[in-house]
């Protein structure tokens, strides 16, 4: 047992975080979110020199081998600088996808063009009436010979706008509930009969959504076996929600501390803020919610090495129930300690309240895990 | 990071687990279950077993008595015996005073005190609290003035948990009340037995008599009984209280209590159903199995960091084990008030079953519920531990 990081990971977790203190304080943020498309392709090209896009992929892919713990680690520092570049959909779902499904031809064709910062990816996956069930598929892929045709809708895919290829969950069989007949598709985000409808989101990332009308892929499109592709949808989503509790709990790191800053230096009748009791009380109560959060962050993280799938997933949603509540907590009173300010744009603070909020809706809310976690027989076994 | 034990610690664990199984009386482990009380036998017959074995005082150093674990292996022979359940050892003398004693007194009272603590030949209690001085415990009243080679000790304590049992207490006397109120303190220990000490149980809320309190007239005590050096009795006292840091979590018990709740809710029915098949129910319940999940893990994280780094600094992670550990064990008490619902009403005055007989281990969880407020009240308020955390880690 141990929680301590390696050699290596320590300054994994050095370069990242100087990289980034470097290149992306709050200003630099503002001017990345107003490049096209909502982010940086400069700051893109320079994750890519250190390497950080090519981590989790297998040395003969061209990656560094790298594990669950580093990703946790970049996804910490990402969260903490509040990073709006595409790294969760690109690195860590695409690449998870690519990873765990991918064929030899399909990691040649994709993994170092990932690696090397050219092309971004997109997951493709919720639907109107899908919530966060990930086997509520409604948008059909039809085979045509050897080929695919796809037809549906997705909705608030992230980086969708600005993707090169997407990764589409649709259905080959069964009804719309069904957990088999589900397969993943890569499709070009330029093919034909694809329209996308780009936004920003709340919390400064763009997502779109898209339709799909007679868009015709070849059968080398699925990772996967085409008609039971859900384990796989599964193991990879579970990559990503570890991922964005890691991110969340880097962002709630540092809204308490820029919270616990605050109140330090900002004077009422006469003296600091955060000299009143009732304030300490309620900052000793968000550190308690960020430890929970951290601890069961690196519970997630180190569960993806588990055999048992259904341990490993329960591991997971356990994780994003605790982190699901503790980031309300900090993100809410974080902005209520700093009072009115932190209730302007102006302010790095409401942005920190934002991305938490986002994070708890995205591949399964608090209730949803706790559910599911709940349904699976508790957590002691 | 490696979630893992070794092979080495769990075969530990095997191990700690079987000496358990084959070594805790039944009766014992059966009204720790219940959530009853133990007799004053019971607990000594336990943990002489324990001492014999050599797991009596794990802790100290090996020279005392102790195991020379790694904080790994203590904190699975804690987990494992919380959860068994089995009864944990007498704080008062393994983690409070027998500390204080082979860390600052003399040669004479290590020889002396020692393995009576470790055998349980003394049973100890703690006279810290006064009934002006609850979390200012440094306000204290209790005065010890030096006579010759006597102390003379008058004043009163309060919420002396279990001194009817004591044959020993460990006090905060005040030596010099001129000196600020810290500096004037001194550690003295002595028998409950001297003329002058008077014990008057308090009955809590649950009907229970754990607590009391207890009153010096006059008490003449050696003056040689004084522990390390005069009015430094509050240092003694903080590295006393910091010394169990990982412990107070309990996430052993409430594991334990977790499982039993999940036990019984498949057994009681309501609507038609038993209890567990209630989703409210059974998403409070995983709720609340996460949230322990949670301080299991941030206890790992501070036990592994003691291992590897030393117990000098602490890690800031450890201020919450209290906090969370407290409020867990109050919740798992509320769900098994859920679960038995009505018939948590009867009140067991005599230790006689409930008055639904298929129900007879109910009649404890009501006086569960009410005893376990002590829980964020006790070894430093939840609210003082709240104010250390914004002095201590963040700086307020």
């Amino acid at each position: 047992m141990d929680f301590d990081l390696t050699e290596e990971q320590r300054l994994l977790k050095d370069s990242v975080d100087g990289l980034l203190a470097d290149a992306y304080d709050f200003d630099a943020r503002k001017k990345y979110m107003k490049e096209r498309g909502g982010w940086s392709k400069a700051l893109w090209g320079r994750l890519a020199e250190q390497g950080l896009l090519g981590l989790p992929f297998a040395e003969a892919d061209g990656g560094f081998g790298a594990g669950s713990v580093e990703t946790m680690i970049v996804m910490e520092a990402l969260g903490k600088a509040l990073v709006v570049e595409p790294y969760l959909a690109t690195v860590v779902i695409a690449g998870g996808f690519l990873r765990h499904g991918g064929s030899a031809e399909q990691k040649a064709k994709y993994i170092p063009d990932i690696i090397d910062g050219s092309k971004t990816f997109a997951f493709a996956q919720l639907e109107k009436n899908s919530r966060y069930d990930l086997y509520d598929v409604v948008t059909a892929a039809k085979k045509k010979g050897e080929a695919y045709v796809i037809d549906g809708e997705k909705f608030v895919v992230l980086n969708g706008e600005n993707a090169d290829t997407l990764i589409v969950t649709a259905r080959t069989k069964g009804g719309q509930r069904d957990k088999t007949g589900i397969g993943v598709f890569l499709v070009p985000a330029d093919a034909k009969g694809i329209t996308r409808k780009g936004y920003p989101t709340q919390d400064g990332l763009h997502a779109a959504d898209i339709t799909f009308t007679n868009v015709e892929v070849g059968a080398d499109a699925a990772i996967g076996d085409p008609e039971n592709a859900l384990p796989l949808v599964e193991r990879v989503a579970d990559e990503a929600r570890t991922a964005i509790c890691a991110e969340a709990v880097g962002a709630m790191d540092e809204s308490l501390k820029e919270t616990v800053e605050y109140i330090k230096t900002r004077k009422q009748f006469g003296v600091a803020i955060g000299s009143f009791q009732s304030l300490q009380h309620r900052a000793a109560d968000m550190f308690v919610a960020l430890e929970q959060a951290r601890s069961m962050s690196m519970f997630a993280t180190m569960a993806s090495d588990f055999d048992n799938a259904k341990e490993r997933s329960s591991a997971v949603a356990a994780a994003k129930v605790q982190v699901g509540k503790s980031l309300k907590f900090v993100g809410q009173q974080s902005i209520q300690l700093h009072g009115g300010i932190g209730m302007t744009m102006e302010a790095k603070i409401g942005h920190y309240f934002k991305r938490l909020t986002m994070i708890e809706n995205t591949l399964g809310d608090t209730d949803y895990h706790l559910r599911r976690v709940s349904e699976g027989g508790g957590l002691l076994g | 990071m490696d979630l893992a034990f070794t092979k080495e610690e769990i075969a530990f664990r095997e191990e700690v687990r079987e000496f358990f199984k084959n070594n805790v009386p039944p009766e014992t482990r059966r009204k720790l279950q219940e959530g009853r009380h133990l007799s004053k036998d019971e607990m000594v017959t336990w943990w002489r077993i324990l001492n014999k074995k050599g797991w009596g005082v794990t802790h100290w150093p090996k020279e005392f008595g102790g195991t020379g674990w790694t904080s790994v292996q203590h904190y699975i022979f804690n987990e494992e015996l919380q959860s068994y359940p089995a009864p944990q050892p007498l704080a008062f003398g393994v983690s409070m005073v027998g500390p204080v004693i082979y860390t600052f007194g003399n040669e004479k009272q290590k020889k002396e005190y020692l393995p009576r603590i470790a055998n349980v030949d003394d049973w100890w209690c703690q006279g810290f609290s006064e009934p002006g001085s609850g979390s200012d415990l440094a306000s204290l009243k209790t005065k010890a003035e030096r006579k010759g080679d006597k102390w003379i000790i008058n004043g009163q304590k309060t919420w002396t948990t279990l001194a009817q049992h004591a044959d020993m207490i460990f006090c905060l006397c005040r030596t010099d009340p001129a000196a600020k109120k810290q500096m004037g303190i001194s550690f003295i220990v002595f028998s409950m037995k001297s003329k002058g000490v008077t014990v008057r149980p308090i009955q809590t809320i649950d009907g229970g008599h754990e607590v009391n309190e207890v009153f010096f007239d006059d008490v003449e005590v050696p003056y040689e009984n004084l522990i390390g050096e005069e009015n430094k009795g509050w240092d003694y006292a903080k590295f006393l209280l910091g010394n169990e840091r990982t412990g107070i979590a309990r996430v052993g018990v409430s594991k334990e209590r977790l499982r039993r709740i999940r036990a019984l809710a498949s057994k009681v029915e309501a609507g038609g159903r038993p209890v567990i098949e209630d989703p409210a129910f059974r998403e409070k319940l995983t709720a609340c199995e996460i949230e322990l999940k949670a301080l299991e893990l941030t206890q790992l994280r501070v036990v592994a960091d003691e291992g590897k780094h030393g117990k000098g600094k602490p890690n800031p992670a450890s201020s919450v084990l209290k906090i969370k550990g407290s409020e867990i064990q109050q919740t798992t008490t509320e769900l098994l008030m859920e679960v038995i619902g009505p018939f948590a009403a009867p009140y067991d005055e005599h230790g006689d079953a409930g008055s639904n007989e298929s129900m007879d281990w109910s009649a404890q969880i009501a006086p569960s519920y009410f005893n376990n407020r002590k829980v964020s009240i006790y070894g430093g308020s939840n609210e003082i531990q709240r104010n250390i955390i914004s002095k201590a880690v963040l700086g307020l």
